[in-house]
């Protein structure tokens, strides 16, 4: 019970952030009708200009919490950069050929990101620690029923579920009150009647673009801080959260965060609680076998809308 | 995309058929002697570099059956490689026969990791092949990574050694210039007498429009899981005769970057294109070889390839001409002929 209990925090956390990853991938999906293959790379990226910001801020000594919002922040400005650098200099001018010609662009950008950040002079190949800005202790522990061993919380999971919490109001707000959000919500809806009825189309999806890459960028700070920073890391990551977005159903913004709290969940209890400990590697294998699944029986996923191709 | 794909001159030639197939068998007959002359004389380095060329090219070729000529973007290539060549691997360490039947034995292993490829991709492409266009990409790559995952995991099968995370080593090697080149030949000539023949239309008609296609009575499952299975089978062939060439397997060495790799190719000499893929492979596993100097920038450099080639010239560097095509016998642009009722 206490495993089970654990591992179902452990799964939510995990599932946080792939959900901010997820809600790059689904918003881009919407409007552009694009997998971003490189928003993994994006997220690899957040974690690496929040590697080198925590090095620098730690030299000047400045409190814990300024230290950590700045670092955040810092991530989340650059990835926005470069979501539209990429998204100005790679996708738009392809943005009325055959979907496969942006999707081999995609791979090509993610390529490019992951094996820039590679070289030695840029990141280097080997991962690295995180600086420590925060030092890992428990923040809550409690028992469950009459077991000896308590559940426990980290501090550092507890700032994981606060921010995300906080950036999914946020996010709900920008996309359902603002005047943005509503010509967001009309270009995924029907991009040539939003283009029809004035809305500046070119400025909605860079500005999709920044806000996802922003998200991705959060999404990989904390995951910096809770393992390391390797310039591979946007690879399976990236995947997971792409088959979130899936299971959720692609385009759907609250599917998004479903998916990857499910996607969190699974495989946090499948690699704890249901596979025996022998097996537990398989986990990784799992989430791709649940995107097939998906995709063959349901792939509109749970929350998405059914669309049959018409001639 | 244009639709009018109907000009693919059927034949392969001017000289009649059989002209031909005796003078491809000569030349892999040729290739037995000349083999054993390269191993005692030439430079290992330089024989090296062949031989991955000659692998490179049964791949680039195989897959350019999917994603080029009928058009469905697979990812997974490297994952049907990875199958052949650990069940070559696995067989060549434990049961390998040397001495004079050593030639029909290798012929078997090889062509027994091509069925086992076969299969993985009959296994893949049924489920898979319902999908369209990026969500295929995305589930082939699913596939890759599952049969990454999983030959990190075994250790042996039955008592025989599979290597799990620190991956397969001292297998004996088989693999010599002969046997690259037997299945170089087999590879291109099988493809390109299916490619080219009138039932080989069925695959470009999938490409230009799937819908179309299956209005015209094209069996389009049929067709694609075809294709694939044909495209696993040589991609397992390669497998198995880099297995038996480097005698070192390493699990990681079949994940996503590798199919990257051979999407490349593809891409780059033009999806569609069989001297296209060819001339891609080649040039693409020699050039780094020159640029040493810049070699960990080689991915780097190929991504950047990637992107400005879909920028300038998305349909590669023949398109979907063959070398020796003129533009005039090539496909003539898509012209709206027939007008709307």
């Amino acid at each position: 019970m206490q495993l089970l209990v654990q591992q179902v925090i452990n799964g939510l956390s995990i599932g946080a952030v792939y959900a901010l990853i997820a809600l790059g991938y689904t918003m881009v999906y919407g409007v552009l009708r694009l997998i971003n293959f490189a928003h993994g790379d994006v997220y690899m990226v957040g974690a690496v200009i929040a590697f080198f910001l925590a090095t620098w801020f730690q030299r000047l000594g400045l409190p814990v919490w300024v230290n950590l919002s700045l670092v955040f922040l810092g991530a989340a400005m650059g990835c926005a950069a470069l979501g539209f650098i990429i998204e100005r200099f790679a996708y738009r001018p392809l943005r009325n050929r055959p979907r496969l010609v942006s999707l081999i662009t995609a791979i090509g950008v993610s390529l490019f990101l992951e094996n820039l950040f590679q070289q030695k002079m840029v990141f280097g190949a080997r991962p690295r620690q995180f600086p420590p800005l925060i030092e890992t202790r428990t923040a809550i522990s409690f028992h469950v029923g009459h077991s000896p061993v308590a559940v426990n919380i980290t501090n550092l999971d507890v700032i994981n579920f606060v921010l995300v919490i906080a950036l999914m109001i946020v996010l709900s707000w920008v996309v359902l009150r603002t005047r943005t959000g509503l010509a967001l919500r009309a270009v995924s809806y029907r991009f040539d009647t939003a283009a029809l009825m004035g809305i500046n189309t070119d400025r909605i999806i860079a500005f999709t673009f920044m806000l996802g890459s922003a998200l991705a960028a959060v999404a990989g700070v904390i995951d910096a801080m809770r393992y390391q920073v390797d310039p591979l890391m946007g690879l399976v990551a990236g995947l997971k959260a792409f088959v979130a977005a899936v299971i959720g159903g692609i385009g759907s913004i609250p599917g998004a965060v479903l998916g990857g709290l499910l996607m969190g969940l699974i495989e946090s209890l499948l690699r704890g609680v249901i596979l025996p400990s022998d097996y537990s590697g398989y986990a990784d294998g799992a989430a791709f076998l649940a995107l097939i699944l998906i995709l063959l029986f349901r792939p509109s996923g749970i929350l998405g809308k059914y669309a049959p191709e018409k001639v | 995309m244009g639709n009018a794909d109907a000009d693919h001159p059927v034949r392969a030639g001017r000289l009649p058929s059989w002209v031909i197939n005796l003078f491809l068998i000569v030349l892999v007959a040729i290739a037995w002697p000349l083999s054993r002359l390269f191993d005692s004389q030439i430079d290992p380095y330089f024989l090296d570099l062949i031989i991955r060329i000659g692998i490179a090219i049964i791949l680039a070729v195989s897959l350019n059956l999917i994603n080029g000529i009928t058009g469905q973007f697979s990812l997974g290539h490297a994952g049907f490689m990875a199958m052949g060549a650990y069940t070559c691997g696995v067989i060549a360490k434990h049961h390998a026969i040397t001495g004079g039947a050593s030639v029909p034995f290798f012929l078997g292993v090889t062509l027994l990791s091509g069925v086992v490829g076969a299969l993985a991709g009959l296994l893949i492409g049924i489920p898979t092949l319902r999908l369209r266009g990026d969500y295929l990409a995305i589930a082939t790559l699913g596939f890759g990574e599952i049969i990454y995952v999983v030959l990190t995991k075994i250790r042996s099968i039955g008592g025989c050694e599979v290597g799990g995370a620190a991956g397969l080593h001292d297998i004996p090697t088989f693999t010599n210039f002969f046997w690259v080149f037997a299945w170089g030949m087999i590879c291109i000539v099988f493809i390109w007498r299916l490619v080219y023949s009138a039932k080989g239309k069925a695959f470009y008609a999938i490409r230009e429009d799937e819908i179309a296609a299956a209005a015209m009575g094209v069996d389009t499952t049929f067709y694609k899981v075809t294709a694939f299975v044909i495209g696993a089978f040589f991609a397992g062939v390669a497998g198995a005769l880099a297995a038996t060439w480097s005698g070192n397997l390493a699990p990681g060495s079949f994940r996503f970057m590798r199919s990257v790799e051979i999407v490349v190719m593809v891409v780059l000499g033009g999806s569609g294109s069989i001297t296209g893929s060819i001339l891609a492979a080649a040039v693409l596993t020699w050039l780094p070889e020159q640029l040493r100097a810049v070699e960990q920038w080689r991915m780097v450099i190929y991504s950047l390839l990637l992107i400005v080639m879909m920028l300038v010239r998305p349909e590669g560097l023949l398109g979907r001409r063959e070398l020796w095509w003129t533009r005039r016998r090539a496909i003539p642009r898509a012209t709206a002929t027939v007008a709307p009722p």
